[in-house]
């Protein structure tokens, strides 16, 4: 399975990533810029996140909300997300409407600042208060994304703090910390153009000139993060347990990983699919359907292509199974596939899966856009889409195993266990929905 | 307002903002419907864009056909599927699919139970082999559905403590009769659930899972013929008719307005949900209420988000939607927003209520809403899975053949005065409930000053406080 891929740069460095076919009459047009929470300084988090809701409230030529206006005007569907290490921000429109998708990434890109107030950063710092309080403060487990990184990755890292950022810092933000951070970051040297589906290429390089040709390229140069690199192990255990307000345990266990891209990294992600990806994966058919005590059990990678990723297990306990059973049952699964290695069965099927749902997921003309961007700016390379497959199906259980002997070990291990805060354990109510639930 | 700006250097003369070209022409992909000689309704669309497929079996076996007493057996059996066959073991049945590659999956909603697959075109074969073996010749092992009921009763538990699927399903509690079955958790609760045995399963599954009733969706990289010889081949000796059952009674709990405050201590933001009993999906009005409710509260740039969000920041995001079944779902706004405006938030929300059944919105809003609604039908269906569920609603819900052709025409019909009579009709603001799942010593006193109506206190179980 191969995609038609085109890339070129514009002299003011954005890179242009084109992937054209015909099947529906819609076009997406994605836009990576590569900045992410690991370029906020301490004392600043969030920063990155934030100024994602800020690429929404307008630019010189579009009012505030109207970009979502216009491009739902034009039956399209559009958003952004902020990670580690990238934003992206993207849109599907029918694709006689490519013109005006371009037209409003370029001008956010291009004229963001002369539209910005503080009346605009105060509401959506308030309303980034709101997500933080919606997606972690007030959900069972929902701080692990933030101690998790806090837990794996050393205090100075840039992959240490929080991606959403503390209460304090997002009061302390600026309308001067939003310019700085624009013309820092937000330029077309810093960003990677992706278009894909339902267009006419000599058509669309036109409109892009036309669009972003003009926009000049940083005027100094991207401040450069700090050492990214880390060993391939973390040396120990590293252990946090929280008492939440929880009614059953969960475990996060995670080993840190090998970068996403490197080969080694194949073998790792193919190791997490048999641990955890699927119903008959080890974790799903030792502690679920064999042994019963977690209802679900998965296991995934963050995919950071700098520094050092993390390969993640999660658990969740039956009611009537403690913390430390979980612990000792998900431990035993792992240090089996250490001790004992994989099959080469397994292999098979889980390079069977991550296959088929990489295939499904390019039916999509939003994901083709997206992982374009994504190889171009992590490697400058977006035809690396087309070897996706092939680097996958290269992985052998010798590799599986030899990944496994080297990091699966006790000197690469983060615990992260949530516990039911002192006093929602055993409560009269539980102990008979417990009672219930047992065979 | 503040307008403090700030300038940038280096700026070029922008470009105008561009005029549309002319839209291409669309249309949902070609079908074609078989009824094979059991009864059987086999829909087949060739999508031959990736080699993938996806199909999808369809049963008339939801939770609203579940006996009384019973409730929980529908999603049970759908889930029970997947333990094993005659032939096999659950494990055994699981990796071999996963060896194809396939993703596998079974689950029931209101009206239907389902079981499906994903392949790659070189495995549909054996891959829809097994799927016929885990819908025809299930063996629902004691031990696999025990397991499975213990899963469903620790949901309900961790639901205590998990603010929005607690709002939900208070909600639900608080906007039925509570004789309804639509008053009662889809999955089941605790209460039923925990009395389910094998033999629940065994007789549900005989007498709902039939041929004459059923509909098998494949849709990719396959021929009409091709689609039609392998359901032939799969299902074609399978045998019964399901008889139709009515849709659950829906009728309210009660037709005044009133607000329930569920107490979750410390809770640092409170769930909100306001709404009432809705419509039923074969409703002839359903585009006019779509229309209205994407001005409303459907879309990103609806009033309710733009003015909870955009306006006031009390939210990170605020909608508003009917849920469609055959019976009449419920009609319902939902938000979670800070402590302290709490009230407030509750108040902006009664307050677009009013307002859309009190004057006609903009020709600007309708013409959003329905070149929206409209426009983006191509991207919805994008993927073989999607086009599956969109023609195994096509059947649940027996909505014409014609329906994806005609939809796009027929939400650009909708009129102002349309939405207007819609949101006066079918927009009920006496007989809004107010469901808030939150910190109760911060909340209570404000809600209570603003006089909505009497106002019930419960614990996370539901269960009502006289006194808190």
């Amino acid at each position: 399975m191969r995609i038609p891929i085109e890339s070129y740069r514009l002299s003011n460095g954005l890179v242009v990533t084109l992937s054209e076919d015909h099947r529906a009459p819609i076009v997406a047009v994605n836009l990576w810029y590569r900045v992410g929470s690991a370029n906020e300084r301490l004392g600043r988090t969030g920063f990155a996140h934030l100024f994602e809701h800020m690429l929404f409230q307008g630019s010189e030529h579009v009012e505030a909300n109207e970009h979502f206006e216009l491009i739902q005007r034009a039956g399209g569907t559009l958003n952004g997300s902020t990670w580690l290490d990238r934003t992206n921000y993207y849109e599907t429109v029918p694709s006689n409407e490519l013109a005006l998708a371009l037209w409003l990434e370029a001008d956010r890109m291009g004229a963001l600042l002369p539209a910005m107030t503080q009346q605009k950063l105060d509401t959506q710092r308030d309303v980034v208060k709101n997500e933080r309080r919606w997606s972690m403060d007030n959900q069972p487990y929902g701080t692990w994304s933030e101690r998790l990184p806090a837990l794996t990755y050393p205090p100075t890292h840039p992959f240490h703090h929080s991606l959403i950022g503390s209460m304090e810092d997002l009061s302390a933000a600026s309308l001067e910390d939003i310019a700085q951070f624009f013309s820092t970051f937000y330029r077309p040297d810093n960003a990677v153009l992706s278009i894909a589906g339902d267009f006419e290429p000599a058509q669309a390089r036109a409109l892009v000139e036309q669009y972003f040709g003009a926009i000049p390229r940083g005027a100094s140069p991207i401040p450069p993060l700090a050492d990214m690199t880390l060993p391939p192990r973390f040396g120990a255990t590293h252990r946090e347990v929280v008492p939440d307000t929880v009614m059953v345990p969960r475990l996060f266990l995670a080993f840190r990983a090998p970068v996403f891209g490197s080969d080694e990294y194949y073998a790792g992600s193919v190791l997490g699919a048999i641990l955890g990806l699927g119903k008959s994966s080890r974790l799903e058919r030792v502690l679920v359907r064999e042994r019963e005590i977690a209802s679900e059990a998965t296991a995934f990678t963050f995919d950071l292509s700098q520094g050092a990723d993390l390969l993640v297990i999660d658990a969740t306990a039956r009611p009537e199974v403690s913390s430390d059973t979980l612990e000792a049952e998900v431990t035993q699964v792992v240090d089996a596939v250490r001790r004992d290695g994989v099959t080469r069965a397994e292999v098979e099927r889980a390079i069977a899966l991550i296959e088929t749902s990489f295939v499904t997921s390019l039916q999509s003309a939003g994901e083709r856009a997206d992982k374009l961007s994504m190889f171009a700016a992590m490697f400058d390379d977006p035809r690396l889409l087309n070897e996706q497959t092939d680097r996958y199906r290269a992985v052998t259980a010798e590799r599986v195993n030899a990944f496994a002997r080297e990091r699966l070990g006790t000197d690469n291990r983060a615990v992260l266990l949530y516990v039911p805060r002192h006093g929602e354990e055993g409560e009269p109510d539980e102990a008979e929905a417990a009672s219930g639930a047992a065979r | 307002m503040k307008h403090a700006s700030i300038a940038l250097g280096g700026k070029a003369a922008a470009p105008p903002r561009p005029a549309a070209a002319a839209p291409k022409p669309y249309r949902f992909p070609r079908f074609e419907i078989v009824t094979l000689d059991n009864g059987l309704r086999v829909i087949v669309a060739p999508v031959r864009t990736l080699p993938v497929v996806t199909a999808l079996l369809l049963v008339d076996a939801g939770a609203s056909t579940e006996p009384a007493g019973r409730d929980g057996v529908a999603n049970l059996t759908a889930r029970g599927l997947l333990e094993g066959t005659m032939h096999r073991d659950g494990n055994a049945l699981t990796e071999q699919f996963e060896r194809l590659g396939a993703s596998v999956f079974s689950g029931a909603d209101w009206d239907t139970a389902n079981a499906g697959v994903t392949v790659l075109r070189e495995h549909v074969e054996p891959a829809i082999a097994l799927l016929g073996e885990l819908a025809l010749t299930p063996s629902f092992p004691e031990r696999d559905i025990a397991r499975l009921r213990a899963e469903r009763l620790a949901d309900l538990l961790q639901m205590r403590t998990e603010p929005r699927g607690l709002a939900d399903e208070m909600f639900a509690r608080f906007v039925y009769d509570p004789f309804s079955r639509y008053a009662r958790p889809e999955e089941g609760g605790s209460d039923t659930v925990s009395t389910l045995t094998r033999d629940d399963v065994r007789r549900f599954y005989t007498e709902r899972y039939r041929p004459r009733g059923s509909t098998f969706v494949l849709v990719g990289d396959v021929s009409v013929d091709e689609g039609v010889s392998i359901a032939t081949r799969t299902f074609g000796g399978w045998d019964g008719v399901v008889s139709p059952i009515a849709p659950p009674a829906d009728a309210p709990a009660r037709r005044t307005r009133a607000v329930h405050l569920v107490r979750k201590e410390d809770a640092p933001q409170s769930e909100l949900r306001v709404g009432h009993v809705g419509l039923p999906r074969r409703h002839p009005e359903y585009f006019r209420v779509m229309v209205m409710n994407a001005v409303l509260g459907g879309l990103f740039s609806s009033r309710i988000n733009l003015n909870l969000r955009e306006a006031h920041a009390y939210t990170y995001g605020a909608f508003s939607g009917f849920a469609w079944r055959r019976g009449a779902g419920p009609f319902v706004v939902s938000t979670a927003v800070e402590n302290d405006v709490t009230a407030d938030a509750a108040r902006e929300i009664l307050l677009e209520i009013d307002r859309i059944r009190a004057a006609p919105i903009s020709a600007d809003e309708l013409s959003l809403a329905t070149s929206y609604l409209g426009g983006v039908f191509p991207i919805k269906y994008e993927t073989t899975d999607a086009i599956a569920r969109a023609l195994a609603a096509l059947a649940a819900y027996d909505l014409p053949v014609d329906y994806f052709d005609t939809y796009r025409d027929a939400v650009r019909a909708v009129s102002t005065a349309d939405v207007l009579d819609a949101a006066q009709r079918y927009l009920h603001p006496d007989a809004l409930q107010v469901v808030v799942v939150g910190d109760a010593s911060q909340i209570r006193a404000p809600l209570a000053a603003m006089e909505l109506g009497p106002m019930l206190a419960y614990g996370a179980d539901g269960v009502e406080i006289s006194k808190d």
